[in-house]
């Protein structure tokens, strides 16, 4: 009898070390000040996108550069509930999860007709007509943006510091949500005929897996997170207009970043590429422009020399994973050879 | 009987080059059959049109009674129709413990942890149980081309279709290789095997059919047909072409 395990001892360790820094951060607001916390919500949501766009692009072969869509879309959908319809803000966040998935559907009906970089630019296409849509809701400000009113956001909790510390952890657990989500789905069998396409989609074709029902599942996924998380961010921001919501700068070309120097196609590449990210955003963004200069050169040095980003590096090196997703083949010793056991 | 694969009047072209000009071919169950021809003659294409990842021009393409020719790779593989790809295409980031099960769980529809031990076994007959934890990409080639028929193997198909797996083996592992395709023919599997190393072909298949020019020029007992002077002229004229 043959045995199979997920876990390695690189991820015992690496899930032991996910669990002390898990409670480390949920205890932040009893030892960081605000510029912590709101700095650390932002790398949360940064974490969560990025691992997105990874399941998208590095998993299925999406490369979406219009993930801009959901995000604006989930920030609008937090504003339209909050304004018109009175919905606490929280509870708006968890309805633009499925309201972003149901949107996914046609668009994907749409997109899903082009291949590569046509793909690419469809993407991109769908989110400007987005933008262009929210510019013309008069009711949210139109084109020039609108604030969350500060009556509403007050009632959120009975102290701003209660506020800042109830926005905080619910980074956090949506962070911690959208990132147990894509670890459970690798675990699964559909994590099984996913990694399959991320390696080879014409042998996974041949070998059963239904490539376009698995992207159109992913696609839809993503649609749901990038929504939640889209709202998540405008409720830290107050603030929102169609050419923030829907910037290609900040919710595609930074998030692509991060999961390419990180490593895209790996789970752990987002969060080292996140942490990358906002090291070198925190030490040169006084540097002005010199600092995109700089980002733009790393990631060159980073495709170049590290084509599998810095987690691809490492786990290659030494066969590391950090998350117990690999299914390995455990022999137990043959029967007619009793106590071979090493 | 029915033939178990049929190829009706298949026509392919690439722009001006016709890699299959009303090609017919019948494979009955159980038979062992071989294909070769000179390199371009069209014999690859001719598997992507039986499996669905090339479509052809005009013909159809009936797999038990079926009507598969515009069927897509995924449901050709679940109905018993297994493929191996003459440049190997492993899942690279994937173990060659989880490429086999990967087959065998999206091949049959069976779960994953009821295939685990049939996919040890598979390796173990395919010569793969020491490398099964292995990174795929970072396999040898004769390796590659071993978890290729593994994996063609663990999708449990009626039918196996195999593009020269024998390319680059030495003396010794070519005769293992034969043991093992005859071994799987013998559990009730039909073949079709494109090879250029004509005596593991002609050890192995009990029909030979030479493919030239999008067309088939010759049909019949592997041993009568390779010394045909159709065969000769092929070969002995692009030996003196090059």
């Amino acid at each position: 009898m043959s045995r199979v395990e997920h876990a390695t001892r690189s991820s015992r360790i690496g899930v032991a070390l996910i669990g002390v820094a898990l409670i480390v951060l949920a205890l932040a607001p009893f030892w960081g000040d605000r510029q912590m916390l709101r700095l650390l919500a932002e790398v949360f949501t940064f974490v969560a996108l990025a691992s997105l766009w990874n399941l998208l692009a590095g998993y299925a072969g999406l490369v979406s550069v219009g993930q801009q869509a959901f995000v604006g879309l989930g920030g609008y959908l937090l504003f339209a509930l909050v304004i018109l319809a009175g919905v606490h803000p929280i509870v708006a966040i968890l309805i633009a999860g499925p309201i972003g998935a149901l949107v996914a559907v046609p668009v994907a009906a749409l997109i899903f007709r082009l291949r590569g970089a046509y793909f690419a630019i469809g993407t991109w296409v769908v989110a400007e007509v987005f933008r262009l849509l929210a510019s013309q809701i008069s009711v949210l400000g139109g084109g020039s943006g609108i604030s969350l009113p500060a009556a509403m956001v007050v009632a959120m909790a009975p102290s701003r510091q209660a506020r800042e510390f109830e926005i905080y952890w619910l980074a956090l657990a949506l962070t911690a949500a959208v990132l147990g989500t894509i670890v459970a789905l690798l675990r699964s069998r559909h994590g099984l005929a996913l990694t399959a396409i991320r390696d080879n989609e014409l042998a996974a074709q041949s070998n059963g897996i239904d490539v376009t029902r698995i992207k159109l599942i992913v696609y839809v996924l993503t649609g749901f997170g990038t929504a939640m998380i889209g709202a998540l961010i405008f409720l830290m921001k107050l603030r929102i207009s169609p050419d923030t919501a829907f910037s290609v700068n900040d919710w595609t070309a930074f998030v692509i970043f991060i999961t390419v120097i990180g490593g895209i196609g790996r789970i752990e590449g987002p969060i080292v590429g996140t942490i990358v990210f906002f090291i070198m955003r925190q030490t040169l963004a006084d540097l002005g422009s010199l600092y995109l200069l700089i980002m733009g050169a790393v990631a060159i040095v980073v495709m170049l020399w590290a084509p599998k980003g810095l987690w691809g590096l490492i786990a290659e090196r030494f066969g590391w994973q950090a998350l117990p997703l690999q299914r390995r083949l455990v022999l137990a010793p043959k029967t007619e050879e009793p106590g071979e056991r090493s | 009987m029915a033939p178990i694969l049929a190829l009706e009047n298949i026509s392919k072209r690439f722009g001006a080059v016709v890699v299959a000009d009303g090609i017919g071919l019948a494979l009955a169950e159980g038979e062992a059959l071989g294909i070769i021809g000179p390199n371009g003659a069209g014999k690859t294409t001719l598997f992507g049109i039986a499996t669905g990842t090339v479509a052809p021009d005009a013909g159809r393409v009936i797999f038990a009674g079926q009507d598969i020719t515009r069927l897509p790779p995924e449901r050709c593989c679940r109905l018993g129709l297994a493929r191996s790809f003459q440049v190997p295409q492993p899942f690279s980031g994937m173990t060659v413990f989880e490429n086999v099960v990967v087959a065998a769980a999206f091949a049959t529809g069976a779960s994953e942890a009821s295939v685990y031990e049939p996919c040890a076994d598979l390796l173990d007959r395919c010569g793969l149980m020491a490398k099964a934890n292995q990174r795929a990409g970072g396999l040898t080639l004769l390796d590659r081309k071993r978890l290729e028929l593994a994996r063609a193997l663990a999708t449990k198909p009626r039918v196996l279709l195999l593009d020269e797996v024998a390319g680059g083996l030495t003396e010794h592992e070519c005769a293992v290789l034969v043991r093992l395709i005859k071994d799987v023919r013998a559990g009730g599997v039909s073949i079709i095997w494109i090879e250029h190393v004509v005596h593991a072909l002609l050890a192995a298949v009990d029909r030979l059919l030479v493919l030239h020019g999008g067309k088939f020029i010759a049909d019949g007992d592997p041993r009568t047909v390779i010394r045909s002077p159709q065969v000769a002229e092929i070969y002995m004229g692009i030996a003196a072409d090059a």
